[in-house]
């Protein structure tokens, strides 16, 4: 059995969750403290890729990305990188998908926050930037653990945006998801249904996970 | 160190106006919950920002709206004790108190002084969760005081604790004021509380300070209607001057003497234990109906109608358990005495 595309799987998940934990919370932050009708209207648009269909996201990043595409084109004839159809491409698919999940539990998290403490840390002269990442973020440590963990899980289980972005090359793009139905279709039942239990047991890891998470006192309010 | 505070705010409906000064002293804010005293703390400590005006401390401006001045939080010099107490739940008792120390070389040694001056030896590892109310509120008082602000805000400090708790932590933090020795602001809606800790009280209704003064003239004089309801006045109706001498006290359908009635006086007020049971025709005799009697656990208070008078609203009447035991009547001639009587502005 190649081991490849589970390898695969797991630094797309991997180095997606890093990009989403980070750019979910920074938005998360700032929304939270947002204007209502600002909050409101970028919210529809953040959260939207966790509603769409995945190939609707893969199609809309194919519109960008594309090597005769805006920004595709532009990266080709600039650094003479494709953007699409590497295993990185994956990437930018389980980015966009998993974002809002990180979003959205971690400004659950954050508007559970009790503003005094920020207050309180003001008053006794602490930097902003240390009531932030030794509070606040502590604070909610339990929603924004359960976000991560589940944009992992999602990006994990991506298929339909990175087929169409990354393709499904062995040994080069093959993720699990692309390659249980890569095997399915040729049919390769024994491989794919190996596969399936790889993948079954790496998502209940996961659940269990946020489960034990959620069941402390949580921050946040999950959000599926 | 003298505070010096004049601005205003608007939120939504809500004016605040407030313009106090005082120096080395401990000023209670007296005022009902949503008058704007915590608000007022806010703006001092750097919190809320006011719309205009001018907060100076010791000689050093914190805000000015003209100057363009707002120095941030951490700036201010101002320690705010929150009602909650504000610790941070996910730091040691240590960690609490250490976070915030400015002079780093010092900071054990100054830690170690605050746990053994606050009475917190022995908890120094313990979480805000695991140790009781009233020392959590030292933990907060000695995280504050570490770093030794110019003035101390304390906004509704006993608030969280269990009443049987509250007078024995009140002496502490009494103690505790006493060492500090600056200007500290105290916020309280009781008004025992208010009397025993500070030495000046400002009277706060509607978002303003209606009047500010040492304590004891304020409790025997609050001057307004809101003034005599915060410092425990029960009996208020509305008056008007008959002559030099004589008040009709609207609500009570009643004409009074009274010692010198002043111009503008719109409410007059009486304490239910200043009403007495009456010694033969004194001045001020009222015969009254009994309405109702409201056993209390060391008196009874009881509700009184004058007789043969159309009142909108009853005489209260505190009176002792054994007394009251011994004369239960239905009717009963009371005394309102003339110089018990207070005559308020609105």
């Amino acid at each position: 059995m190649d081991w490849f595309p589970l390898y695969n799987s797991l630094r797309i998940a991997g180095i997606s969750t890093v990009i989403t934990f980070f750019t979910g919370i920074f938005a998360a932050y700032y929304i939270a403290k947002a204007p209502r009708v600002l909050k409101g209207c970028l919210d529809v648009v953040l959260t939207l890729p966790l509603v769409l269909p995945p190939t609707v996201v893969g199609y809309l990043l194919l519109r960008i990305l594309g090597p005769k595409r805006m920004v595709g084109a532009w990266f080709l004839s600039t650094f003479g990188l494709k953007l699409t159809m590497t295993w990185w491409s994956a990437i930018f698919a389980t980015t966009v998908v998993t974002f809002p999940l990180m979003y959205r539990t971690a400004r659950g998290a954050f508007e559970a926050f009790d503003e005094t403490l920020a207050y309180a840390g003001q008053t006794l002269g602490l930097s902003n930037s240390y009531i932030f990442w030794r509070i606040r973020m502590p604070y909610c440590k339990q929603g924004i653990l359960a976000g991560t963990v589940l944009a992992f899980a999602r990006a994990l289980g991506e298929y339909g945006a990175t087929s169409m972005i990354a393709g499904y090359t062995p040994g080069r793009t093959a993720t699990i998801s692309t390659t249980v139905y890569q095997l399915w279709r040729t049919n390769n039942d024994a491989l794919a249904f190996r596969w399936v239990m790889v993948n079954l047991a790496i998502s209940a890891v996961v659940l269990l996970a946020v489960n034990l998470l959620e069941k402390k006192k949580t921050g946040g309010r999950s959000v599926v | 160190m003298a505070l010096s505070v004049d601005i205003e705010k608007k939120l939504g409906n809500f004016h605040l106006k407030v313009k106090f000064e005082v120096e080395n002293e401990v000023l209670a804010i007296l005022g009902a919950s949503g008058c704007g005293k915590s608000m007022t703390l806010k703006c001092i400590a750097g919190i809320e920002r006011p719309d205009k005006g001018r907060i100076i401390l010791d000689g050093v401006t914190l805000f000015d709206s003209e100057k363009k001045i707002d120095l941030p939080p951490q700036k201010r010099k101002v320690g705010y004790l929150f009602q909650q107490y504000a610790l941070f739940p996910n730091m040691t008792v240590e960690q609490n108190i250490a976070c915030g120390v400015r002079e780093k070389e010092r900071k054990a040694e100054a830690v170690a002084e605050m746990l053994h001056l606050m009475e917190l030896e022995g908890l120094e590892k313990k979480r805000p969760h695991q140790i009781s109310g009233g020392q959590q509120q030292r933990v907060a008082l000695a995280r504050i005081l570490i770093n030794a602000p110019e003035v101390l805000l304390l906004d509704e400090p006993f608030s969280a604790l269990d009443t049987h708790l509250r007078f024995h932590l009140e002496r502490k933090v009494q103690e505790i004021l006493g060492r500090f020795g600056k200007t500290v602001l105290l916020v309280s809606h009781d008004r025992d509380e208010a009397f025993r800790l500070s030495d000046s009280i400002a009277v706060m209704e509607q978002g303003r300070v209606e009047t500010v003064g040492r304590k004891k003239e304020i409790f025997a004089d609050p001057k307004t209607r809101s003034g005599a309801l915060l410092t425990g006045y029960k009996n208020i109706s509305r008056a008007k001057i008959v002559d030099d001498t004589h008040v009709y006290a609207v609500d009570w359908d009643l004409t009074l003497t009274v010692p010198r009635a002043t111009v503008g006086v719109e409410y007059m007020g009486i304490r239910m234990h200043d009403i007495r049971i009456a010694k033969g025709m004194e001045e001020n005799t009222v015969i009254c109906k009994v309405i109702r009697e409201i056993e209390e656990p060391f008196s009874y208070t009881v509700l009184l109608a004058p007789a043969g008078k159309k009142a909108a609203m009853p005489l209260g009447v505190q009176l002792d358990k054994s007394l009251w035991e011994s004369i239960r009547e239905e009717e009963i001639a009371v005394c309102l005495p003339p110089e018990a009587l207070l005559l308020l502005k609105a």
